[in-house]
């Protein structure tokens, strides 16, 4: 108060010391500012005008603008992928701190265009349509962060889906320039097709220190258990069709085989079992006589006769998924979509998400030198198995497989439940689908104990009014041998519990009181979804219960002889 | 006017800057901040560094060009079938896996079953390493002929590697190497307990394994091969054969907690391996409810290392008692001690306390097919200091789920070293199995891998278990099987009065009559006509134990199992079916019956006479689930099964105890229209064979018997009778659905 008192009398002695000069420059500065300000505006309230605009990149970038950044010859490359690593000894785990929410931070790496020295780009395809994909769903998640000192997890924003289009030394030096890259530390590579020609590796070839690699097509020999995530391989086909889910039952056909490269000795053997069974097996190859133009992804051919792929797969109860060159196949995708159980023959294959997902449940794993027998194997199973797994194989894909996000967000979720084991996703979870997870009923108490008598039982009696039936009631009670303790709950509000015992009017029988309960009832199922409450015909009573037999042999001699 | 001009300038001026800047600021990033925050609906503070991903939205090229897999390099890669042989030659010792190591056309022939090697004169055996073989001779899996194997078992004591422990078995290599099947260790199963020595206890064994495989305990993640070695709980040189003590919990209690949270007492390494953890832990105790115990006392020089704490931490530690603190803790805490596995992870599980491991990089026993999340808090040896305030964090209902958990796992898989070894023999035939091998939740939930048997079905909904949780009902309706052991001579004889009482349930699907009798098959036209088709199955052999031989034809999950004297009318036999639809995996039933500990004579007994309780239902009359049958043939040893036979008696009782091991709960009697025993025919075979003062005592020793084999005495008394409601009640018998049962 009195300083603003003392700087306001200060004041006019200012005023006439400024010139024209200042007044001048007061509005230009003005009017810059409130030009500034209408074009602010404009941008915040004119909002087609920013999605569509070409010169404004800074909210929809283009790739072409990111940063280029030139690699050294001589700029370091990571050491191979640590075999031992697991998330005691190659994850930081302080990064992820305790916090109640058990959630990891994501942070995702700006993007940037790495070159060699002659300006090569390390990748022929930049930044792919499906890496764009997951990155924006994980920015979209509640697992990012724009903070990268608060991040636990780092997703680079260099594209290392597919391995055929990279330059692996090149992209090697450009991981270890990540400013936070510390030998790979906390980081996660995606990667669905691993390995290149002729020998095909199950993990990615880049040298990538200690990174986490959540790849497709992982063998029992690459895969870090705890550690990597086997993902599956992304089928485009998930956006492009739709397939409506069709009801579990029995299909026109009982094998199906749809790939198109598969090796010349398990096609022999393919074509043997055709023979024998005829008409329950289809074996699909691609089509070598159509037309120019016409989408041979979506076609599949028998003998010249023309199916669309993947409808067809709706046609089949069982669908077989083999190797090819990799182990991780795209057609695993379309088969769960079409709700087609796969018959998986990869040996040594991870499954996608196995970590967390019953495979069993949703598919058939045959050993590949077992492929003769196949017919014979999937003969045995009963058909409401068969019924089970088509649902649990379409559950699968609806909710692990069919876009990048869905793919993207389940591993950030396995990697958050080992972090947080406590909080982990359970078993159910995971697992069970909606329908399932309706229906199904969990006791919290599902051990089978049989407590014993000695602690007793609590009886617990509400009363509002009449206090004479409460005092007979108190009265039997209190005779039972195991009563430990008995609670009376007085639930009138107007009256204080009597002393002593009074008379007060028995009980008389009132007609809204049943109406009022039936209106319970019925509020209550509302509030539940459904009727809880199950009819049962049956009723307990001691063994002996009303039978012919002398009254004091009977543990129970007062129930039933009112 | 002139000065409130420019102070209005001024103020103007200020003004828009504050706006430009609390909207856009600085043109730059951060209008793209500000609309990607809106985008996700909002969200924090906007006070942000480095920039956000941005979405891209270019037209971009698909990751995988599609055409890739129809180039002729791409389909003409090496045969598979090469592959599959390069594997097998290149993935060996400790990249070994069950597709490179594990030959499995020895499985082929004869399933799965195990051989252990004669056990050879001058061998000293530990006292463990006698019950694992023990356990493995007494399985189903047994084996005495090595042609026969698919997996084999050395009789050389492998379970203590430790070169200072007095158990220690020298000169093994050269043991192991001259074993003329040994074969590299190929289809080898090498058990081991301890690894290593001070002062760094590694991994190593001592002698070559070459391909076998390892059930260890204390097994590290980066030493583990998956899918192939199994790691094993450790367990005391005391730990019971077979049956083994039950889980300490008795009753829920709700609020779960206890009088601590968290305990451990312990020992002190002050230095070398596994030290750092135990010797952190004074920091987080408090005397309070997190009490961490450590002593220094062990060993013969602890004098010389000892720290400052020593005498402090030695003080504190006398002053509780652990098994106090065992009962009484919600968590229990299992730092890993030199090996990553302590004896700790065990007791806890027992005592109900949940287990907070502390021992990173243990590869916990039996992980490839237990969800430890369920029964365990796994934390991690670096954060200890958040320890106390994670398990805090835990909510009560989840605590309850947890204790439950230890229960059933520890009575599943731990109890005894029978059940240790069962379940690393099942994890390995799982994986032979592959295709028919148990789901996750058949393992990790009641009654466990053990007692479920995938061969049955690999269908969850056929077995006894699953319903409630998988939101399903068994099948509405009951297969009748009836045993006949007397020939057809009369059409008024029981079995016939039966079959058509039976035939008129309106649940019932068929009846299976079991012919059991010396004379052969009646004609056809003897059969009364019914309803349901009737089918007449000779039995195997004429035996016992052909009555619950689980016959192809019986296509419900319920079976009504009859004796051909059982009287039994109608509305009874409707009646009994509802109450099974509640209780669809114990045994629903007629004539109860009861056990109990003769003290004179140190012996179970059992008695057939009108009691309170009872704890079996004889199979004369009594709906069970058909999956029993499976279990009753396939899991049951055949010395049993043959008992059973010779003596044609015990039968009903076995399948009692089966019953009643697997569910640890009692059968159910329900209310019976006239007194079952009375009723019966005088001059059936089955009516003398009561009257035989033989056939009681035979009843007693297969009791004893059978409680030997199983370990334990698994049959549990019940005092309750199921009745139709109204039972007896005085309403007019008019609103009673089954009156029948009331009439006499």
């Amino acid at each position: 108060m009195c300083a603003s008192v003392k700087y306001s009398s200060r004041g006019p002695a200012l005023i006439p010391r400024m010139k024209t000069k200042h007044r001048i420059y007061y509005i230009t500065l003005f009017s810059v500012v409130l030009l500034g300000l209408i074009a602010t505006g404009m941008f915040q309230f004119w909002p087609h005008s920013i999605e569509s605009s070409p010169e404004w990149t800074l909210d929809r970038r283009s790739v072409h603008d990111a940063p280029l950044v030139k690699l050294p010859v001589s700029s370091p490359i990571p050491e191979r992928g640590d075999l031992s690593c697991r998330m005691h000894t190659c994850f930081d785990v302080y990064r992820c701190g305790y916090n109640p929410k058990n959630r990891i931070k994501v942070y995702i790496y700006p993007l940037q265009r790495f070159v060699d020295e002659v300006g090569v780009p390390i990748s022929s395809t930049g930044l792919s349509r499906e890496y764009n994909d997951l990155l924006s769903a994980i920015s979209d998640s509640d697992f990012y962060t724009d903070d990268v000192t608060r991040a636990c997890l780092f997703v680079p924003s260099i594209d290392v889906l597919n391995q055929n289009s990279l330059r692996i030394r090149e992209t090697a030096q450009a991981l270890a320039m990540l400013p936070r890259w510390d030998k790979g530390m906390n980081h996660l590579l995606f990667n669905m097709l691993p390995g290149g020609p002729p020998d095909y590796n199950t993990a990615l070839d880049v040298p990538r220190d200690r990174a986490l690699l959540a790849g497709g097509g992982f063998s029992t020999w690459t895969y870090r258990q705890g550690y990597d995530v086997s993902i599956p391989v992304y089928s485009p086909l998930s956006a492009e069709v739709d397939l409506p889910e069709k009801q579990p039952g029995p299909r026109r056909y009982f094998i199906l085989s749809s790939q198109t490269a598969i090796h010349r000795e398990y096609r022999t053997e393919l074509e043997r079992l055709k023979e024998e069974n005829g008409e329950a097996l289809l074996l699909l190859d691609k089509c070598s006589n159509l037309s120019q133009g016409m989408a041979s992804a979506r076609k599949r051919c028998y003998k010249g006769q023309v199916y669309d792929y993947p409808q067809i797969l709706q046609e089949s109860s069982f669908c077989v998924v083999l190797r090819g060159a990799r182990l991780g196949q795209a057609t695993l995708s379309d088969v769960l979509q079409a709700g087609c159980v796969p018959v998986i023959m990869a040996d040594s294959y991870i499954l996608p998400f196995s970590e967390v997902l019953d495979w069993k449940r949703a598919s058939v794993v045959i050993p590949e030198e077992k492929l003769p027998e196949m017919y014979t194997i999937l003969k045995s199973i009963p058909h409401r198995q068969v019924e089970e797994m088509q649902r649990q194989a379409r559950w699968f894909w609806e909710a692990y497989f069919r876009s990048m996000k869905a793919i993207g967000l389940t591993t950030l979720q396995i990697i958050n439940d080992r972090i947080y084991p406590y909080a982990a996703r359970t078993y159910e979870e995971w697992n069970n689908p909606p329908v399932v997870k309706w229906s199904s009923v969990s006791n919290p108490l599902f051990l089978p104990l049989i407590p014993p008598r000695s602690p007793g039982f609590t009886a617990v009696v509400l009363t509002y009014d009449r206090v004479e039936s409460l005092f007979r009631v108190i009265t039997e009670i209190s005779k039972v041998p195991s009563l430990a303790k008995l609670l009376v709950v007085w639930n009138n509000q107007n009256k204080s519990p009597p002393e002593e015992c009074t008379a007060i009017d028995g009980l008389s029988l009132d007609q809204t009181h049943m109406v009022e309960r039936s209106e319970c009832i019925n509020k209550f199922a509302s509030v539940f979804g459904t009727m809880p409450l199950k009819v049962v015909e049956h009723r307990a009573d001691p063994v002996l219960y009303k039978d012919d037999f002398p009254e004091k042999l009977k543990s129970f001699p007062n129930i039933g002889s009112l | 006017m002139q000065a409130k001009k420019r102070y209005l300038i001024s103020l103007l001026t200020g003004a828009s800057l504050v706006l430009l800047l609390y909207f856009g600021g600085v043109p730059g990033p951060a209008p793209a901040t500000s609309r990607h925050e809106r985008a996700r609906g909002g969200g924090g503070g906007g006070r942000r560094s480095g920039q956000p991903w941005p979405h891209a939205s270019e037209p971009f090229q698909p990751f995988s060009p599609g055409d890739e897999t129809d180039t002729e390099e791409y389909n003409a890669h090496v045969s598979p079938r090469q592959k599959r042989e390069v594997h097998a030659s290149v993935y060996r010792g400790k990249r070994c896996r069950m597709d490179s190591c594990f030959d499995f056309s020895l499985c082929r022939r004869n399933g799965f079953k195990v051989y252990v090697y004669p056990q050879q004169k001058g061998e000293k055996i530990s006292e463990s390493y006698q019950s694992i073989l023990a356990a493995i001779e007494g399985s189903r899996f047994y084996t005495s002929d090595p042609s026969q194997a698919c997996l084999f078992v050395l009789s050389l004591d492998t379970l203590d590697r430790d070169q200072l422990s007095p158990h220690y078995v020298h000169n093994l290599k050269s043991k192991v190497q001259s074993l003329p099947l040994w074969n590299d260790g190929r289809n080898h199963l090498v058990f081991n307990l301890y690894s290593g020595t001070w002062p760094d206890y590694t991994e190593d064994l001592g002698f070559d394994i070459g391909q076998a495989m390892l059930a260890k305990a204390s097994v590290s993640t980066e030493n583990f091969r998956p899918g192939f070695d199994v790691s094993i709980p450790l367990f005391p040189k005391e730990h019971p054969r077979s049956g083994g003590e039950r889980g300490h919990l008795r009753a829920n209690s709700i609020p779960p907690f206890r009088k601590y949270m968290l305990v451990f007492k312990g020992k002190r390494y002050l230095t070398g391996i596994g030290s750092d953890t135990r010797n952190a832990l004074y920091h987080v105790h408090n005397a309070e409810d997190v009490v961490l115990l450590t002593t220094c006392k062990h060993g013969k020089d602890w004098q010389k290392h000892k720290d400052a704490r020593c005498d402090k931490d030695n003080a504190e530690y006398d002053k509780y008692d652990y098994r106090e603190m065992l009962h009484n803790s919600t968590f229990c805490l299992v730092p890993r001690g030199r090996r990553l596995g302590s004896f700790r992870f065990l007791e806890a599980l027992q005592a109900a306390c949940v287990p907070v491991m502390l021992s990173n990089g243990w590869e916990l026993p039996f992980s490839e097919v237990i969800d430890w999340n369920t029964g365990a808090v796994i934390g991690d040896e670096r954060l200890l200091l958040q320890i106390p305030s994670t398990v805090r964090s835990i909510h009560q209902d989840k605590i309850l789920a947890l204790r439950q958990q230890t229960q059933f796992l520890w009575e599943a898989y731990f109890s005894s070293v029978e059940k240790i070894v069962l379940t690393t023999l099942e994890i390995i035939q799982d994986r032979v199995l592959q295709h028919t091998a148990r789901s996750s939740l058949m393992w990790n939930s009641h009654p466990g891998g053990l007692f479920t048997l995938p061969q049955y079905s690999s269908y969850l909904g056929d077995f006894p278990f699953y319903y409630a949780g998988l939101g399903i009902k068994p099948y509405p309706k009951f297969t009748a099987v009836i045993h006949a052991v007397t020939p057809l001579v009369s059409q008024s004889q029981p079995i016939l009065k039966l079959l058509v009482a039976v035939a008129k349930s309106q649940y019932c699907a068929q009846i299976i009559v079991l012919w059991n009798c010396d004379k052969p098959l009646p004609a056809k036209h003897r059969w009364p006509a019914t309803s349901v088709p009737v089918i007449v199955i000779e039995g195997e052999n004429k035996v016992m134990s052909s009555r619950f031989q689980p016959y192809e034809s019986i296509i419900t999950d319920a079976v009504l199992s009859l004796d051909e004297d059982t009287v039994l009318s109608t509305t009874e036999v409707d009646f009994a079916f509802t109450v099974w639809q509640s209780f669809p995996e114990r045994i629903v039933g007629y004539p109860a019956r009861s056990h109990f500990w003769d003290s004179n004579k140190e012996r179970w007994g059992y008695t057939s006479k009108w009691t309170n309780d009872y704890s079996m239902v004889l199979t004369g009359a009594a709906i069970y689930h058909r999956y029993y049958h499976y279990l009753y043939t396939h899991f049951l040893p055949s010395s049993l099964k043959n008992m059973v036979d010779q003596l044609a008696n015990c039968e009903d009782i076995l399948m009692n105890f089966l019953v009643s091991a697997v569910t640890k709960l009692p059968p159910i009697k329900v209310t019976q229209k006239k007194q079952y025993k009375e009723t019966m025919m005088g001059q059936s075979s089955r009516a003398s064979r009561w009257a035989d003062p033989d056939h009681f005592a035979q009843r007693q020793t297969c009791m004893n018997k059978f409680a030997s084999w199983f370990g334990g005495m698994p049959l549990v008394h019940s005092q309750m009778r199921l009745d139709p409601v109204l039972f007896k009640d005085q309403v007019s018998i008019l609103r009673k659905k089954y009156r029948e049962i009331e009439r006499l």
